[in-house]
């Protein structure tokens, strides 16, 4: 059974974000996603300065099975990549809610009302049957 | 309806990831596809393989059949318990499966075919056979389980009585040999040394525990597909099917066109082929760049060729994407390879990349 910590926010599309103290973001892919698409052997993340608006294009992750798309749940501008994932991708899948964070970002405006609360995601997840 | 093989039960318990593979639900991976992948170079490892179909030919003319039937000639099987690997083509030399035969006696051949061209398989064999008076029966009693890595043989043999194990370790690569109520064989489909067993189906579930006590670790297909890229082995469905034929498929060695005189099901198509020259060939390729090469992904020749991935993966061993693709004939340079969008660089190179848990490629 996935892990779906209480504290942070959801996406449809299996992306988690977490507030920071300093008013930015961090952002991943949810236990759930990275469980579904076994162990992870890239990960491409955006680079600092990049300015995202939602629902777009991120960064990659690839495992051996697939390629995935991730999308930014908010607009804003990106302040790191995680640059530990060049080397070690397997981080996703062993700590996806913490060590394996793929990008932070300092979010345009407050639109964070269209994510998903953790007994919103829980619900999606068990209805596409996992 | 989905079909199960007598260790789908063990599967589930243990948590397997369970996926259709031509019909059949079996573990994709257990823990971690990458981690059982390693233990097969490293260690040992046990697969259930028990979705491929086994069929007994017997007759007085088996032999004589066979040599009609297939593209590699029996007639190279002249101690018992050898094996022979070869495809099985249709009038115009496209692969209708490959599959390994062991000579057993001159009256005994055991085939093991594919999963999902079993049922069209035994089809053809059976509609060809008649004419020999050879009878081809399923041996769905029987479960096969591949135990592969540099321990696997060692730990398999300790399963068996003193005398037994003696025999299973004096094997010779690519021989069989019935041990006790097992056939053992010195086959798999990873680039390492190890067995494949075929047992009466009931036991397979006591055998893959006491395998797992021994620190055999369970692998799933993920493993085996990244084990059999690596070792350079194809996959029939992806690298050759009926459209293709073998000198375009990487298997024009397993095509015995000598001795002339003997006829099998498309040898006119190949010997056409081989006289015109193969327009196409599969090739090995390392990607260059961070990627994985994946099945269907367009490759780009420097001359303006262009060709497709036909089996693609990231090897565990080698840390990078390897793959098969199929190409215009001689292209020996550098290629390109469009992997979702972009052009990235990849290298020609002959398969294996690895072999017996050493890498191939520099």
């Amino acid at each position: 059974m996935s892990n779906i910590p209480a504290d942070l926010k959801y996406t449809k599309s299996h992306e988690w974000v977490r507030e920071l103290p300093d008013g930015t973001v961090e952002i991943g892919i949810t236990d759930h996603a990275q469980h579904e698409l076994g162990d992870l052997v890239f990960a491409e993340v955006p680079e600092a300065g990049r300015l995202l608006t939602a629902g777009e294009a991120c960064a990659v992750v690839e495992s051996v099975k697939a390629a995935s798309d991730v999308y930014s749940p908010l607009a804003g501008e990106v302040t790191a990549g995680n640059p530990a994932l060049a080397a070690s991708p397997e981080l996703i899948n062993e700590d996806a809610f913490g060590r394996g964070w793929l990008l932070r970002l300092r979010p345009a405006g407050a639109t964070h009302g269209a994510l998903l609360s953790a007994a919103e995601y829980a619900a999606l997840t068990s209805a596409e049957g996992f | 309806m989905a079909r199960h093989t007598a260790l789908y039960e063990l599967h589930q318990s243990e948590g397997a990831r369970i996926v259709d593979f031509g019909g059949w639900e079996m573990p994709l991976s257990y823990t971690s596809q990458i981690a059982e992948h390693h233990a097969v170079r490293r260690l040992a490892g046990v697969f259930d393989v028990s979705h491929m179909c086994i069929i007994d030919l017997s007759g007085a003319r088996t032999r004589e059949f066979l040599r009609f039937l297939v593209a590699n000639d029996v007639d190279k099987l002249t101690r018992r318990g050898k094996a022979l690997y070869t495809c099985m083509l249709n009038e115009s030399g496209g692969v209708i499966d490959d599959l390994i035969i062991y000579f057993l006696s001159d009256s005994w051949f055991r085939l093991v075919v594919n999963a999902a061209t079993r049922d069209k398989d035994l089809l053809w064999i059976r509609r060809h056979a008649e004419a020999f008076g050879v009878a081809a029966r399923e041996r769905a009693d029987l479960a096969m389980l591949a135990v592969q890595g540099p321990q696997a043989r060692a730990l398999t043999a300790s399963l068996l009585a003193p005398a037994d194990a003696a025999e299973a370790l004096a094997l010779l690569p690519f021989f069989g040999s019935g041990v006790a109520d097992w056939f053992i064989a010195r086959t798999g489909y990873t680039g390492e040394d190890g067995f494949e067993i075929m047992l009466p189906a009931h036991t397979a579930t006591r055998v893959w525990r006491a395998l797992n006590a021994l620190g055999v670790v369970s692998c799933g297909l993920g493993a085996r597909d990244t084990l059999r890229l690596e070792a350079g082995m194809n996959l029939y469905g992806n690298d050759m099917d009926e459209t293709t034929h073998p000198f375009e498929s990487g298997l024009g060695w397993t095509v015995a066109l000598e001795p002339a005189e003997r006829r099998f099901i498309g040898r006119e198509a190949l010997a056409s082929v081989k006289a015109a020259g193969s327009q196409r060939e599969l090739i090995g390729l390392v990607l260059e760049e961070r990627g994985v090469l994946r099945s269907h992904q367009k490759v780009l020749a420097k001359d303006g060729g262009t060709g497709e991935i036909t089996s693609g993966t990231f090897s565990p061993t080698l840390e990078r994407s390897i793959a098969f693709a199929r190409v215009p004939s001689g292209v020996h340079a550098r290629v390109q390879v469009d992997i979702r969008g972009r052009l990235l660089a990849a290298r020609i190179v002959k398969p294996p990349f690895v072999r017996a848990g050493k890498s191939l490629v520099s």
